[in-house]
Formats: structure tokens, sequence, C-alpha cells
């Protein structure tokens, strides 16, 4: 499910593009040091690819509902997790410009939920070691619903946690979680099963493109930032699970409970400079948004108490109603008038 | 929506931008930038906020109405996408119960302001999103984009993966015709048969890829695609930043939406 602008907050879309261009600069210097020209046309294609295999419907299993592939599984499977993260980032900012599917601010939060988590945290982790050597069917069914399972998952978490810190919805933390999560239990698992169905597919009559696949995937060296990487999303899922936790139990702690929480630098230990940028990132993303949820709403029964009407926030008085009437009557006038000059322009030059 | 109503809406789109107009004009870069301090302006606004936003339907208006787009257009698409703003925002009237005054003597739940804001700040930053790429053409975006500092890796990709798309859904549509040609009802579209059509398009897809390599060394290709003729900022480009600029400022530290039903309110007495 794509993130929309509208549920943001800029601390939190500010923080997922930060972490999104650094995994976006660190692909595209990876990809640059052992490049073979070939990869370029290979990874245009393939994102058009998926583009043009999400326009496909299929009817989901026992329910009748459509679906469509999500695709970043299968991405890092032919393509290693560099090129795969950039196809997928390149696929989900083609659609929040064309369909408008999640903004252009939330883009850093699509791409983190939707292309971070398959191809740098769960092909290395999970596909690979399940997977093996990729040429047993059942270990390779095994190896992509669970990763694609758990791709979602985390996907979908990491939407109800940034949704949820950006404070703009009301829905508690707990009840969002139930809401989505089984939802993209169900999606994971039918995209698990379609990876595998299509990589079997690939295998029967293409073993080739496997193989080569297969060999030429650097993945090695460099480790450090990847674990640095790793450790970031980890702790920023601990970090926001952990405040999440405090939000609910001491409603008016939350400052507290977030000093307690990134006062600690709960990093390994010094991990020079990269580690120092992440945590700092990450701690933007924790004391933003503090301002939005809990106060908001008792500053306004605060404000709400006997006299009423002079001191509610700005746009909940009658002059604020009437104001924004006849701001919005001004605008589409504006638009009317110019739409009616440009007619006439055009008219008059053939 | 069908295969052919999804593929057409990108055509459509694209199809907008060769037009002519002043806002088609500007340089790309500023309008990338304009759109983003756009955003983040509107999306920075309080959860409560619904009147301070109304101005800031100018800037889409303006861009729709300059650039000659159809309000049709833009509004379908944005309602096409709504639902899960819909869906996220509707819950805060149910949880965020207690009441406000909104002036003439009524009152409502706060959780509908917040929801009233979340829809307003939905249409903004969606249509404003859609007209970006409508007023400056997708290529014209990615050349921005490598002009600010994308990696061109990645600016390569998108104008690859946009070449290419709609090959590859031409390609994708002959196959599900084909598909629907042979199947009646709900016959044919399980999920066994779709990972089978998708891995068809997968390999027809990876040998064209190999074709285009191919095609592409043949006519001198080094990796990245260069753009043929500069940007260069005018001063029509640089009167649009400022007035941008202006705008934004304005409208987001002064509460000038009260302020004119204040003094309309006076006007009437």
């Amino acid at each position: 499910m794509h993130m929309a602008d509208a549920l943001l907050s800029p601390a939190v879309g500010i923080t997922m593009l930060a972490g999104t261009v650094a995994v976006g600069g660190y692909a595209s210097k990876k990809l640059k040091e052992n490049i073979d020209d070939r990869m370029i046309p290979l990874m245009g294609v393939l994102g058009a690819f998926i583009f043009a295999a999400q326009m496909i419907n299929f009817t989901i299993p026992a329910t009748g509902a459509s679906g469509h592939l999500g695709g970043g599984m299968i991405l890092a499977i032919l393509l290693g997790p560099h090129a795969a993260f950039l196809v997928m980032a390149s696929v989900l900012t083609v659609q929040a410009l064309f369909f408008a599917d999640g903004g252009l601010l939330a883009l850093g939060c699509n791409i983190w939920n939707l292309a971070f988590y398959p191809g740098y945290l769960l092909y290395p982790l999970l596909y690979k070691p399940l997977a093996g050597g990729g040429d047993r069917p059942g270990r390779v069914l095994v190896a992509s619903v669970i990763s694609v399972v758990v791709a979602l998952q985390l996907g979908a978490f990491s939407v109800v946690l940034q949704t949820y810190l950006s404070g703009k919805s009301e829905l508690p933390l707990g009840a969002f979680l139930l809401f989505m999560q089984p939802i993209h239990l169900a999606i994971g698992l039918v995209e698990g099963f379609i990876t595998a169905g299509i990589i079997g597919f690939i295998r029967s009559v293409r073993p080739d493109i496997l193989a080569c696949a297969a060999t030429s995937r650097p993945l090695s060296g460099d480790f450090s930032l990847r674990k640095i990487l790793i450790t970031f999303a980890v702790l920023a899922v601990f970090t926001g699970a952990a405040l999440s936790w405090f939000a609910s139990t001491h409603p008016d702690g939350l400052e507290w409970a977030i000093a307690r929480v990134t006062g600690r630098a709960e990093l390994p230990e010094p991990v020079g400079g990269i580690g120092v940028v992440l945590k700092d990132i990450q701690e933007k993303t924790a004391f933003l948004p503090g301002y939005g949820f809990q106060s908001a709403p008792s500053e306004a029964i605060e404000a709400e108490a006997p006299p009423a009407w002079p001191a509610v926030e700005a746009g909940t008085s009658a002059a604020g109603v009437i104001g924004a009437a006849i701001v919005l009557g001004v605008v589409g006038l504006i638009g009317f008038c110019i739409r009616l000059v440009r007619k006439r322009v055009q008219g008059a030059t053939p | 929506m069908t295969f052919d109503e999804r593929y057409f809406n990108i055509g459509r789109l694209d199809r907008l931008s060769y037009g002519d107009s002043f806002i088609h004009r500007l340089d790309p870069r500023t309008k990338v930038i304009a759109t983003i301090l756009f955003l983040f302006t509107v999306v920075s606004f309080p959860k409560y906020e619904v009147v301070a936003l109304a101005p800031f339907f100018l800037f889409p208006i303006l861009l729709m109405t300059l650039g000659g787009i159809s309000l049709r257009f833009i509004a379908l698409k944005v309602l096409m996408v709504s639902p899960f703003a819909i869906l996220i925002g509707i819950f805060n009237p149910l949880f965020d119960t207690q009441t406000v005054t909104i002036g003439f003597g009524t009152s409502i739940s706060a959780g509908w302001i917040s929801f009233a804001a979340i829809l307003v700040k939905f249409t903004l930053t969606v249509s404003t999103a859609l007209l970006l790429v409508a007023t400056t053409s997708f290529p014209g975006v990615c050349q921005a984009l490598r002009r600010l500092g994308c990696p061109a890796i990645f600016v390569t990709q998108l104008l690859f993966l946009y070449r290419y798309l709609f090959v590859l859904a031409e390609e994708a549509m002959r196959i599900v015709r084909a598909r629907d040609l042979r199947c009646f009802g709900r016959q044919g579209r399980g999920v066994k048969i779709f990972a089978r059509l998708v891995g068809t398009l997968l390999v027809r897809s990876l040998d064209r890829a190999e074709r285009i390599y191919r095609a592409m060394l043949s006519r001198g290709f080094a990796g990245d695609i260069p753009r043929l003729g500069g940007f260069r900022l005018r001063s029509a480009d640089l009167a649009f930043a400022a007035a941008m600029a202006l705008f934004l400022v304005t409208f987001r530290f002064f509460p000038l939406t009260e302020e004119f039903g204040r003094f309309a309110q006076e006007l009437w007495r």
C-alpha cells in the first residue's frame, strides 16, 4: 500500500527521503563500480516490465478480488540488491508522477517500504540462504513465500509507523496494525507464490537467464556499510516500536520517552561518520513528530473552555470559514478568467 | 480499471506535456523545485488547519489554466487514487470526538476538521504532482533531476523505464488480449496462469533488453544518455520562482484567509 503525502508530516517525509537518498546513492555507487553496460538497458526494460506486469490483474484465490504484482523480490532475484533497489525506486517514481500513487514527498517512504526491504534486507538475509543454489523448486517456493511475506509485513508496518509518527491520522496504532498486517499477510502469500511461479517458469524455459543472474551479482566487500544500514533499519523499527509503546502508556510523557530511548546511543559503537549521520537522522525522526499527536488535542480542549470562541485555533472561527470561501472563490475566478482569455487568444490566432 | 484504460491513461498525461504555454516553457528545474517547496509547505500545516490551506489552491489552478490542462482530467485522476487517504482519514472523526465550534453557532467534532485537512492536502499534493508531469513532460523532470544532482545512473534508469514502458505495456496488452480471447468468465485469471503470463512477458522483455543493448552499442552507447541542448534560466523563470517563494512564505506564516473573512464580516456590518 502506498503512503500518501496528505498523511505525512514534513519531518517524517524528509527523514525517509534522506534515508532513501542515502541508500540510492550507495546503490548507484556500487553499480557504477562494477557495471557492465549491459545492465543499463536490462534495468530499464525490467522496470518497464514490472510496470506492465502490474497492469495485468489476476484473481486472488478464494476471494474473487483482483490483485497485481508488487515485484520487489523478483527484481532482487534477477538483478541483485543494488540494481533491484534502483529499478524499484524508478518504478515507484513513475507511479508517483503518473498515477499519483503515493506522492512526491511520500516517495521516500514508499521507496523505503517497497524497495529497501526486499532488496537489501530480505534477499540477502532470507531468500538466498533459504533458496540455496536455487535449483530445487520446493526450496525456491518456500524461500520466496517467506521472504516476500516478511518484506510485505515490514513494509506494512512501516506504513503504519510513518502514518502514526506523522500524527495526521487519529487511528490508534494497535487498530491500524491489526488492519494492515493481516491484509498484507494475505497479499504476501499470493505474491510469494507468484514470485516462485515466475522463477519456476523462467527456469523451465530459459535456465540461462537465472544462471547469468546468479553469477553476475556482486554482493561482496564493503560489508561495513551494509551492516550499518541494516543496523539502522533494525534500530529504526525497534525505536519506533518502543516509542509507540511509551506513547500509548504515557500519553503525556512522550518527550521523556523519546529522550530515554534516543538519549542512549544504541548503535553498537563508534562506526564513523555514516553511523553518526544515520543516528542523527534517526533522532530527527523521533523528535520532530513529538509535537504532533499528543499535545494538539489537549490544547484544543483547553482552548475550548467556557468562552469557546476567541481562543480557538485559526481555522475554526466564522471569519476563517468566510475567508476560506472568499479565497477559494477568488482562486476559482482567477482560473476561470485565465481560461477565458486563453480561449479568446487561441480563437483569435488559428 | 481495465488494462487498456490504464495504458491510455499514461499516454494521455504524456501527450499533455507536448503542449506549449507559459508554464510549459518554464525551465524544468524551476518547476520541480517550486513543486517540491509547494508540497512541503502544504504538508507542514498542522493537522487542524483547513482554512489557511485555501489560498494554496491558486498554484494548481494557475498551472492548470495557464498550462491549458483540463480540470476534469486532473479531478478524475485525483478521485481515482483517493481511496487510501479517505480510508485512513475517515477514522479521525471516530477517534477524535471532542467538539469544536466552527462559527455560525454550529460545532462539530475535531476529527472532521482534521479529516477535511487530510482531504484538502491530498487534493493539493496529488493534483500538483500530476500537473508537474503534465506541464513538464517526464523526460523534462528527469533532466531537471539530473541537473539537480540525482545520480546519472538513476536518471538513465528513469528515462529507460519511461521509454520502454509503452513498448512493454503493448506487449503485455497483446498477451492479455490473447488470454481473454481464449478464456471465458473467470477462467484463466488465476494465479498460476498469471505467473506463466508474466513469465512469458519477462522472457520477452529480457530478450528485448539484449537486442536494445546491441543496437545501442552499435550507436556508440557509453553508459549515459546525454541531453542535447542545455537548460537556460530565463527571466521568466526567476520571476516565477520569486513569485512562488513570496506566495508560499506569505500564506504559510500569515493567516490571511481569516483576515479576509474578518474584513468581509466588517463590511457586512
